[in-house]
């Protein structure tokens, strides 16, 4: 039996909520985020552009970060065998430096496919100071007993 | 290859000849500059405190995964061009296909509206990716809050050298030009 343990499909009942994640928004934070992902454009890093070009007050998140954040939030729950099949998200503000960002996520379904393989799939969101900034939703496949392992679908066996 | 494509709203009746070519036809096939490394993953991870020992634990990646693999939100990282490289002048940019479509229709500024990813086979160390663009619909020209200005939704697919899918990006985009700009 595997020594890493995950959340079960069987402990996931629909409307259950995801743990509330809080994380305090520096500029650092918005830096490392954007060189992470590759993402050189100057509204990231340069707070001079951003206020004149973007008419904002200062560097904000890069979207390919907050994909990257939400996977955290997300497998933070899950454990290591939860697998990502699919995320959509539309971000409705930006998130600044010295923002607090409150992630949530609530699931909304729980089912099987015709494989065998077991979906959770979860409404999530970025609140801060109570405002929504960005909503999405996500779909995780989970493991449905302590000895399979989503990881290891190929193919026709993965139906994201 | 077998991928997963999004499926977008028909396009609008109005567009330039130009738009209408694009539309449903891959451009940019492209391969990723270097092999995926495990530098860039732990950039993510530290970047946003992501403790997953998927990610840490080489152990953990073995018996998981069979070996160490990339966070499956990364995989439009690997596509992202160096800011410089030789021989090239200004900046260099990703997802081209975008700026193709605002320069045919004359739409100088956009915003991302919405970004959805379907992940496939992970990316493992070493592995070398790559994509193609494909422009799914582009929408009739339209009053917007932030000007007028059209819809478009880009598909970015990925394959691995072995020509397995890894993953499909779907972007929604809004082009527009600002009330008081000129076309």
């Amino acid at each position: 039996m595997s020594a890493v343990h995950s959340l079960l499909a069987r402990e996931v009942k629909e409307g259950q909520e995801v743990p509330p994640l809080h994380v305090n928004v520096s500029a650092t934070t918005i830096v490392l985020g954007a060189l992470a992902s590759r993402d050189w454009r100057p509204m990231h890093h340069d707070k001079d552009f951003a206020i004149e070009r973007n008419g904002v007050n200062n560097i904000f998140v890069n979207t390919p970060n907050f994909q990257a954040w939400f996977e955290r939030y997300l497998t933070d729950w899950t454990g290591p065998k939860g697998r990502l099949g699919r995320m959509t998200f539309k971000m409705k503000k930006s998130v600044f430096p010295g923002d607090e960002m409150t992630f949530s996520g609530k699931v909304t379904r729980v089912s099987t496919d015709d494989t065998g393989c077991h979906w959770v799939e979860v409404d999530v969101a970025v609140s801060v100071a109570g405002a929504l900034t960005t909503e999405g939703r996500a779909k995780l496949a989970l493991p449905g007993t302590e000895t399979d392992n989503p990881w290891a679908r190929k193919g026709p066996n993965w139906k994201p | 290859m077998t991928t997963v494509a999004s499926n977008p709203a028909p396009s609008a009746a109005d567009l330039p000849p130009a738009v209408r070519e694009l539309i449903g036809k891959p451009q940019y096939e492209e391969q990723s500059e270097f092999p995926i490394e495990i530098g860039y993953v732990y950039n993510t991870c530290a970047a946003t405190q992501n403790g997953n020992p998927l990610y840490w634990d080489p152990k953990v990646a073995q018996e998981l995964t069979g070996g160490r693999i990339a966070l499956p939100t990364m995989l439009s990282v690997w596509m992202r061009p160096h800011y410089w490289a030789p021989g090239s002048s200004g900046e260099r940019k990703a997802l081209m296909t975008h700026f193709d479509l605002k320069e045919l229709c004359g739409l100088p500024e956009a915003v991302v509206v919405s970004n959805e990813a379907i992940f496939g086979e992970p990316v493992h160390m070493g592995d070398v990716l790559t994509t193609r663009q494909i422009v799914r619909s582009v929408g009739e020209l339209k009053q917007t809050k932030l000007g007028e200005g059209r819809f478009w939704v880009i598909d970015v697919e990925t394959v691995n050298q072995r020509g397995e899918w890894v993953g499909t990006e779907t972007y929604s985009f809004l082009g527009y030009r600002r009330p008081e700009a000129k076309p």
